[in-house]
């Protein structure tokens, strides 16, 4: 009985299944995958390697404090990094001093002690970073209508990510005359996608527009302590770098506990394989 | 149940005499796992998934507890209290990268368990209970996954609380109000996650219910083996301890290394980076995906593009794929052969083949956006999931003619069994085993 039905059952779903099958090759027969701009000319992020990568991963300090330059000379101006506080800085390897005098350095909300009224005051290293606009409808006013999103977890919240947000911030082409790889131009392909005024063109943005202005927009932009040339390329390396520790702080830490852990768990295993086996000494089973 | 030569748990303590007398925990250990239960001594590196399971509930169980007391089900706060166990709390990026990958070791180790069971014949008589409460145990791990994934807060939590209670929906005439009713709200909000959350917090508890009642119902007939021939003498088991405890301890071992890999290297390799971008109602993303794990019925689901005889391709997506899970019900009375063990049907074990393939074509097609060919392919896929369970399984087991078995398992793994002489009337011995009613 269970068997008639289950056959029943099993024939209308199959059939429920070849109709949705039949009628959707019909229709991709007759219209095809539709080719869209960002199909052809989304490109995936350009390679980068960071000190960070890889299972022996740890942060280079020196790149950090460049890209925490950058983040807070040209990106700090739009993007807010709520989940990072100025005492984190320290494992930039600044000290209290230069803690406290960078969270000085930014602005906080605070109330006035004597008439509770909301003011602002200078930060504490216990601060968070502040954000650029009070609200989200003051960011869009100022920003063709688009939040800037939040880096504290940017580089974690895209498909590969640090290459992601060094091959955005580089990535601004002229769209008159852009031609992908295959050598296809994409406003012959598609003449409708002209970037709107306002937006700006970058092949690496999923929907190739954006509202962000090109933020780095020459070298010397922002002139690194420690001497290192701050060409476009490398001040975007530098705040890529940066965020992945806005994103993970404890990153290095997780590689660092991970190797002991492992090399235990491998011990503790070869030294069970014995005892298994000396345990069935003698005994034929399946081992 | 036991055998007649299982062993006998005798304490010598007399602390123990005197806690067998009052309360005999230590004797229920002992006939449970431990050397009061007889266990086939051929069994392969595959019967250790049961136990590698239970390891990880307790896991699952240990380090939930734990975030709990850090994390507040509430939506304007429930993404950064995430982050704040990942940056603030002692070890609690160890804590939350550890549940989250455990969650999904949890499912990788019950998945290789259940196709264990599919290959060797686990589900069948006398073990028909066992297969449904490990069902059951299924089931409940599938909400629980989904409704913790719901709880950081992010947009794939979001999006994909708005799309799996959707489902409810497609039910004609009640859909819409149940839906509602599920979230306490038209949209997923705070009413939502305060109840995901209790529910993510309680479910745990009733699968360990759900476990030791698959324990006990596995306890009456005893472990299934490879061969799929029942146990007929002591010459085919050996203690449960020492002899499994020590394999366990070695695969958990090895399980251990590649779960710590994952959770110190790769911790992030089986999320979605949507779920680092807070929820956002009023932004959907480009492809809404749920864990990797729901896959194979998520591709089942949306499979069906086309109304059918008057029934709504979503509405039939949604019954598919929960006819997909709940079909398992059914497997013992479905595949008839009184052979358990794939090993000896020729004919099933190439079926079962196809069908490990097609559950892998299903997950990854889940995994991509519904756009063709994918579709199509997950359409083909679907068709034989649906085939091989409710049409090729009857069949098979009704057509098949399987191969020659062992004696018992003492021939199995010695090559020969001295029971296994013919009787002296000259009568032919039952090839394998009697058939189950």
């Amino acid at each position: 009985m269970v068997r008639i039905f289950g056959i029943l059952a099993g024939l209308f779903f199959v059939a429920a299944l070849l109709w949705s099958f039949v009628v959707g090759a019909i229709t991709f027969a007759q219209e095809g995958k539709p080719a869209t701009a960002e199909h052809e000319f989304h490109k995936h992020p350009r390679e980068l390697h960071l000190a960070s990568d890889g299972v022996f991963g740890k942060f280079d300090k020196q790149q950090l404090q460049r890209g925490f330059q950058v983040y807070k000379e040209v990106c700090s101006a739009c993007h807010s990094l709520r989940l990072v506080a100025f005492r984190d800085l320290h494992q930039l390897g600044y000290n209290e001093a230069e803690v406290k005098a960078i969270a000085a350095g930014f602005q906080v909300p605070g109330v006035d002690p004597n008439t509770g009224e909301a003011n602002t005051r200078p930060g504490l290293a216990t601060d968070y970073f502040p954000k650029p606009y009070a609200n989200d409808i003051a960011a869009r006013a100022a920003n063709n209508n688009a939040v800037p999103p939040d880096l504290s977890l940017m580089t974690k919240a895209r498909h590969d990510g640090p290459a992601y947000v060094r091959s955005l911030l580089t990535g601004y082409r002229n769209q008159v005359g852009y031609k992908n790889e295959e050598g296809k131009e994409l406003l012959e392909e598609f003449p409708d996608v002209k970037t709107p005024p306002g937006l700006h063109f970058n092949p690496w943005f999923p929907n190739l527009n954006l509202a962000m202005a090109p933020p780095l927009t020459a070298d010397g932009q922002v002139t690194y302590g420690d001497g290192t040339k701050a060409t476009v390329d490398q001040m975007a390396k530098d705040v890529a770098a940066f965020l992945v520790w806005t994103a993970e702080p404890k990153l290095a830490k997780r590689h660092q506990t991970g190797w002991p852990v492992l090399l235990f768990l491998i011990a503790l295993t070869v030294l069970s394989y014995y005892a298994y086996q000396n345990v069935w000494r003698g005994v034929k089973g399946n081992h | 149940m036991s055998f007649p030569w299982a062993n006998q748990y005798r304490p010598s303590h007399p602390l123990m005499r005197w806690l067998d007398e009052k309360l005999p925990l230590p004797r229920f250990v002992y006939n449970a796992v431990g050397g009061g239960y007889p266990v086939p001594r051929n069994l392969n590196y595959f019967w250790n998934f049961g136990v590698l399971a239970g390891f990880m509930l307790v896991v699952q169980i240990l380090t939930g507890v734990i975030l709990a007391m850090h994390y507040a089900p509430n939506a304007l706060v429930a993404f950064d209290s995430t982050e704040h166990i990942m940056r603030d709390v002692n070890w609690g990026w160890l804590l939350r990268y550890g549940h989250a990958n455990g969650a999904s070791m949890f499912f990788i180790v019950v998945y290789i368990h259940i196709f264990r069971g599919l290959f060797f014949g686990s589900y069948k008589a006398p073990r028909e209970m066992i297969w449904l409460l490990g069902v059951v145990i299924y089931l409940l791990m599938m909400a629980t996954g989904f409704m913790g994934y719901v709880l950081p807060w992010g947009q794939m939590s979001f999006w994909g609380a708005k799309v799996i209670t959707g489902l409810f929906s497609a039910i004609p005439l009640v859909g819409t109000p149940l839906q509602e009713w599920l979230l306490g709200g038209f949209a997923p909000d705070n009413a939502a996650l305060n109840r995901f959350f209790s529910l993510h917090f309680l479910l745990p508890f009733i699968i360990a219910a759900v476990v030791i009642l698959h324990i006990w119902a596995l306890h009456i007939p005893g472990s299934s083996n490879p061969t799929g021939i029942e146990v007929k003498s002591e010459s085919d088991t050996v203690p449960f301890h020492p002899y499994y405890t020590a394999k366990d301890g070695f695969g958990l071992g090895v399980f251990l290394i590649f779960f710590a890999f994952m959770v110190f290297f790769a911790p992030n390799w089986l999320g979605h980076p949507d779920n680092y971008i807070p929820a956002n109602p009023l932004s959907t993303p480009a492809h809404i995906v749920p864990e990797w794990y729901y896959w194979p019925f998520y591709a089942i689901l949306r499979a069906f593009t086309s109304d059918f005889l008057f029934i709504p391709a979503k509405l039939m997506g949604v019954l598919a794929m929960f006819s997909a899970i709940l079909l398992m019900f059914f497997l013992p009375w479905l595949d008839t052969s009184p052979v358990r063990s794939g090993r000896y049907r020729p004919l099933f074990r190439k079926f079962f083949w196809v069908l490990l393939l097609d559950v892998f074509i299903l997950g990854w097609m889940g995994g991509l956006p519904a756009e063709e060919p994918y579709v199509m392919i997950s359409q083909i896929a679907s068709i034989y999931y649906f085939a091989h369970f409710l049409i090729i399984l009857p069949i098979v087991s009704a057509i098949e003619r399987p191969e020659p078995m062992p004696f018992s398992i003492t021939e199995a793994v010695l090559g020969k069994d001295d029971k296994a002489v013919l009787p002296p009337s000259g009568s032919v011995p039952p090839a394998a085993e009697p058939l189950p009613a």
